[in-house]
């Protein structure tokens, strides 16, 4: 019964395509897998939307949306109409071709993320060899985007939030990168859904997810930190913060464009969630193997939804990084931080099982952040201000 | 030779064409980054999948950027005043057809001589990875010294100059 | 027309175009999408070779095209900085006008 429930999506699929003839049957099953996961990582975002605007009205003392449903359930269904009605205002000197372009080019780049994913057990849309790779392949093409977004308004706040949207997106890309590599040294593999069978073990009831290890927790939150940077999410969100810059690279669009950039967003954070969650949190393994009995398919989108409230938790807290701040900590903090977090992975599979590689890799990681903090608070000698003038 | 390749083919080309000769060069850099998606696709046509995806996000996610901010940093996005062709265009363009005619002669004159295996080498990234390590280190060393040294270079060749105390 | 023969083709146009871009445009950094367009066809030639030649080993063709992303990377980025070095002394980009060795 359980195992039914779990394969629950794999049955429908074959029932519904047993409807067509022989040929046909693999290209419809693709396109029907496709549907699906837009039909639900859309709902997802609603979902995400709501969540996000209760939640963080709630943590800043008022409530969120309620006017139009229950709990202010249908607010999203009225933020859709809303954007689908308003008037389309393009600017008088903006490169129309490149800016409609925009935002199609960041949905269609962040949805084809979800084709590596393993949403369950035996749920990947394709099961390809190198898939973190066409993973972190998708996320570089979104940056072009926000360029030709930022660059098309002809505008200077625009101009200026796109090019510093695309340095942080740079710039914690290689963290990220790094952070994955070293999940991908002890699973052996790129392939994502070998990552989570990988992880889909259990010692006694314990799982056997790739956080719970040293070199996996200190991965996992240079990797928490990078998703929330890589995302523009606060606190790293000064290209499109909205006391700072206007709307940033976004400024000049409305209506239906804002809500393609704005469902490009979200969709890109839940992707980069459940990305975090295959390489870290075992995927769609359950934590503990009694609690096997409910589906798959449940406990990804359950850790795919905690960490979006984390990030809700994380925007409604942290007051934002400058960016130079921001810059600092990736190129000085992370990335030291993510190589030693490699040759720390290397010294766990060296030293194979036993307690010797649980204490030498907790204590070089632990020695290793008090060292890099220290040196950070002293760099952060308060003194007379220095400006630093572009020229 | 089926549809896919011809559709492919034909979004390379046009992106090709269009990046060398649309007046804006914002727009010739973003044909650019069509025309290396395409050359991507055309990658994952011939079964190379690592190929095509570092393509994409090497070329498509570092390069064209980079090509981006030097435009913007020239100055690039304003409408050129003297017209956009070097004076010695004419040149230029037979020089280019001479050598398409001289390269696509020597491909259909070699065409029945040419081996055409039908199945793809088989190659998972495991393979790529231990080839890395194994016998290609030193060439993966030397790419690593390399890229060190031309990150460095091209930060200080670009990097301002120290202001003289006059 | 053989597949092989097709996708040789393509890198030889695409070749040819990057060589008349790279010849024609009087901005330099069209110059260097010219060279980064003709890179682009060699490595499609490459991965072409691996694909549909012979084999006795099969990693060489795809290790060569991987190798040369990388050095294209390089190039790129050095290139683009000698472009605005060129730029902040002469204020332009105008290849017509940079034609002179003496600063």
């Amino acid at each position: 019964m359980a195992a039914t429930i779990d394969q629950i999506w794999i049955f429908f699929l074959h029932w519904l395509v047993g409807f067509l003839p022989a040929a046909w049957q693999h290209a419809a099953a693709v396109v029907l897998c496709v549907a699906a996961i837009i039909a639900v990582f859309c709902t997802l975002f609603a979902l995400a939307v709501l969540m996000e605007r209760k939640g963080l009205g709630r943590m800043q003392n008022r409530y969120g949306p309620n006017r139009v449903g229950i709990f202010g359930i249908l607010q999203p269904v009225a933020d859709g109409i809303k954007a689908l009605i308003k008037e389309d205002v393009v600017p008088f000197r903006a490169d129309a071709v490149v800016h409609f372009l925009a935002p199609v080019v960041l949905v269609v780049t962040v949805f084809m993320g979800y084709a590596v994913l393993p949403m369950g057990r035996h749920m990947v849309l394709v099961d390809m060899d190198a898939g973190l790779l066409f993973f972190f392949a998708m996320g570089a093409a979104t940056e072009l985007s926000v360029f030709m977004a930022g660059w098309s308004s002809r505008n200077k706040y625009s101009l200026l939030g796109a090019m510093r949207a695309i340095a942080q997106m740079i710039s914690y890309e290689v963290v990220l990168l790094l952070a994955s590599i070293a999940v991908v040294m002890i699973a052996g593999t790129l392939s994502l859904p070998k990552i989570v069978d990988a992880q889909a073990s259990y010692s006694g009831i314990f799982p056997h997810w790739y956080v719970f290890t040293p070199w996996g927790l200190a991965g996992f939150l240079i990797f928490v930190i990078a998703s929330t940077a890589e995302t523009n999410r606060s606190p790293f969100d000064l290209p499109e913060g909205e006391s700072e810059i206007v709307a940033g690279y976004f400024t000049e669009y409305s209506g239906f464009k804002f809500a393609l950039f704005f469902l490009g967003e979200y969709v890109e954070m839940l992707a980069v969630a459940g990305l975090g969650t295959t390489l870290f949190l075992g995927g769609w393994s359950a934590p503990l193997s009694v609690l096997n009995v409910l589906p798959s398919w449940f406990w990804f989108f359950l850790k795919v939804m905690l960490w979006i409230c984390f990030f809700i938790w994380l925007r409604g807290t942290l007051p934002r990084l400058r960016q130079d701040q921001l810059m600092n900590f990736a190129w000085k903090f992370a990335l030291p931080f993510t190589l030693l977090n490699l040759v720390v992975t290397a010294l766990w599979r060296i030293l194979g099982p036993g307690w010797e590689q649980w204490v030498f890799c907790t204590a070089i990681l632990a020695a290793a952040y008090v060292f890099m903090s220290l040196v950070g608070f002293r760099a952060n000698r308060v003194g007379p201000r220095r400006y630093r003038y572009a020229e | 030779m089926s549809i896919p390749f011809f559709v492919i083919s034909a979004l390379t080309v046009a992106g090709g064409l269009a990046a060398m000769t649309l007046k804006n060069t914002v727009h010739c850099a973003l044909a650019l980054s069509v025309a290396f998606a395409g050359i991507a696709l055309l990658f994952l046509s011939l079964d190379a999948q690592f190929a095509g995806f570092a393509q994409i996000l090497i070329y498509i996610g570092a390069v064209a950027i980079l090509v981006v901010f030097a435009i913007l940093l020239t100055r690039g996005s304003e409408t050129p005043t003297d017209g956009v062709h070097s004076g010695t265009w004419l040149v230029g363009l037979a020089i280019a057809a001479a050598v398409f005619a001289v390269l696509g002669w020597a491909v259909l004159a070699s065409a029945p001589g040419l081996h055409d295996e039908a199945a793809a080498p088989v190659v998972t990234v495991r393979d790529i990875g231990n080839a890395l390590m194994g016998r290609y280190v030193l060439p993966l060393e030397i790419v690593a010294l390399l890229l060190t040294a031309a990150t460095i270079g091209a930060v200080i060749v670009a990097m301002h100059e120290k202001a003289r105390t006059k | 027309m053989t597949p092989l023969a097709g996708y040789l083709l393509v890198a030889a146009l695409l070749f040819a175009i990057g060589l008349g871009g790279a010849l024609i445009r009087r901005n330099a950094i069209l110059v260097l999408i010219g060279i980064e367009l003709m890179l682009n066809a060699a490595n499609l030639n490459l991965i072409a070779f691996w694909r549909y030649g012979p084999h006795p080993e099969a990693l060489t063709g795809m290790m060569f095209a991987i190798f040369s992303i990388a050095v294209a990377a390089a190039e790129a980025a050095v290139g683009l900085g000698l472009i605005i070095s060129i730029y902040r002394h002469a204020q332009t980009t105008d290849l017509d006008r940079i034609n002179r060795m003496k600063g």
